[in-house]
């Protein structure tokens, strides 16, 4: 882990990358880096979040901008900057059910292929999937997903880079942690090592690539 | 009474003590404010709670406690946080007892859909597909016609939600079930006919012999 400005985290961010971002209407999400992200103008890029938080908030920030040309995605009912860019074939929205987007994330993560979901079968979701029949039951075959950079917001890291979350902003962060080539976060407190007990470390410090203090 | 409150009224009697318990967005969330203080219930928001509270006071919002609409919460003592993959593990698992969505169309099959207006509206499905094929209730509460148009359709138009039929449908006319794979009227609103039901109803309503007022 190594502790980094903003400014220094984000230049590392190529146009084009494809970019996870924790949150959930823009709760939990690293907002500083989304600033910056705006501020640098980093373009063209692939977007997976959740959702698309609203105007002004969160990645909502990013469509604002017109940043985004890719997005991937549980839900984007909120924005209507989004819809309106969806409409135009501004951006491309790839729409997934929520579970099945943080199994595809998690799937990334810890070396699968993808998950087998019972989510989906028979309805528009399963076009082009493979329909695979396990002991009597039908489920979709659902692929990995992975990207360059995963943004994470955390409410706790010690000097090492180990996470902890607050309440409902946990939602993606520890599981997009494990599906970037780069992981950047931002956090709220900086603490000692020993701080965050071992047992409320949620991410450990060897995922994390950059940290940037008092985010 | 508005029909809101008539529908979360007789969707609150449907919890049963234990039941973990999850609330879409709009009127589900009302069902909350119906559930009868001695009953201990627990609603899950997926975003990654167990042990939601009521909205906090003024000044007394926490930036990251909300609720999947994104608005602020409050936990109650015992209440429980996870990531998403945990929350959608709960769901899709089997182990919430009961969701209650919103509808915009359910046939007479059973079916749902509530995600997409084709070229009108794409919101997204969020959780919903998720929680209908994985929760082992689904109840949908919503207004029985819109713009005098029937929700209630012998075949949904609307892309489906899931391919799993759902087990309950509440709306402000009436409260409708698929026992033995048959659209069936269970019950009707206070004030309402049976055939003023009917009239607004597309599907092919079975009407049984004894149709009970609903209790709310």
């Amino acid at each position: 882990m190594k502790a980094v400005s903003v400014e220094e985290a984000v230049a590392r961010i190529p146009n084009g990358s494809t970019v996870m971002v924790g949150g959930f209407m823009g709760v939990g999400t690293p907002e500083r880096l989304l600033d910056e992200l705006v501020r640098q103008r980093k373009s063209e890029l692939s977007i997976i979040s959740n959702d698309a938080a609203f105007p002004g908030k969160g990645v909502g920030k990013l469509f604002d901008a017109a940043l985004v040309s890719t997005l991937t995605t549980s839900h984007i009912g909120l924005n209507p900057n989004v819809q309106k860019q969806m409409m135009a074939n501004q951006v491309a929205v790839n729409l997934v059910p929520q579970g099945t987007f943080v199994e595809r994330i998690r799937a990334g993560g810890c070396g699968l292929g993808g998950v087998l979901t019972p989510t989906g079968v028979g309805t528009m979701v399963e076009e082009g999937k493979r329909r695979i029949e396990v002991d009597g039951k039908s489920f979709l075959l659902e692929t990995a997903l992975r990207s360059d950079f995963a943004l994470i917001h955390a409410f706790l890291a010690d000097y090492l880079g180990n996470l902890a979350y607050a309440l409902t902003a946990r939602n993606f962060n520890p599981v997009m942690a494990m599906a970037a080539d780069t992981v950047i976060v931002t956090a709220e407190n900086i603490v000692p090592v020993g701080v965050i007990a071992p047992d409320h470390v949620v991410t450990p410090a060897p995922l994390v690539d950059y940290l940037i203090a008092n985010g | 009474m508005d029909a809101q409150s008539i529908i979360a009224r007789r969707v609150a009697r449907e919890l049963r003590a234990g039941n973990l318990v999850n609330l879409g967005i709009g009127i589900p969330t009302l069902v909350a404010n119906f559930v009868p203080s001695d009953l201990k219930v627990f609603f899950q928001s997926e975003n990654g709670l167990i042990g939601t509270g009521p909205i906090p006071e003024q000044g007394m919002a926490h930036p990251h406690l909300t609720d999947a609409g994104g608005r602020p919460i409050s936990a109650l003592p015992g209440a429980c946080v996870f990531d998403s993959a945990m929350s959608f593990g709960l769901i899709r698992g089997g182990h919430v007892d009961i969701t209650v969505l919103g509808g915009l169309q359910v046939d007479a099959e059973g079916h749902l859909a509530n995600w997409m207006i084709p070229g009108k509206m794409v919101p997204g499905m969020g959780g919903a597909m998720d929680l209908v094929t994985g929760a082992k209730r689904v109840i949908v509460a919503m207004q029985h016609a819109a713009k005098g148009k029937s929700k209630i359709v012998q075949k949904c138009a609307l892309p489906l939600t899931s391919s799993r039929p759902v087990d309950l449908v509440v709306t402000d006319m009436a409260v409708i079930g698929f026992t033995a794979g048959r659209i069936t009227l269970q019950e009707t609103a206070p004030g309402v006919t049976i055939a003023e039901v009917m009239a607004v109803t597309e599907a092919d309503l079975f009407i049984p012999a004894n149709v009970p007022q609903m209790k709310i």
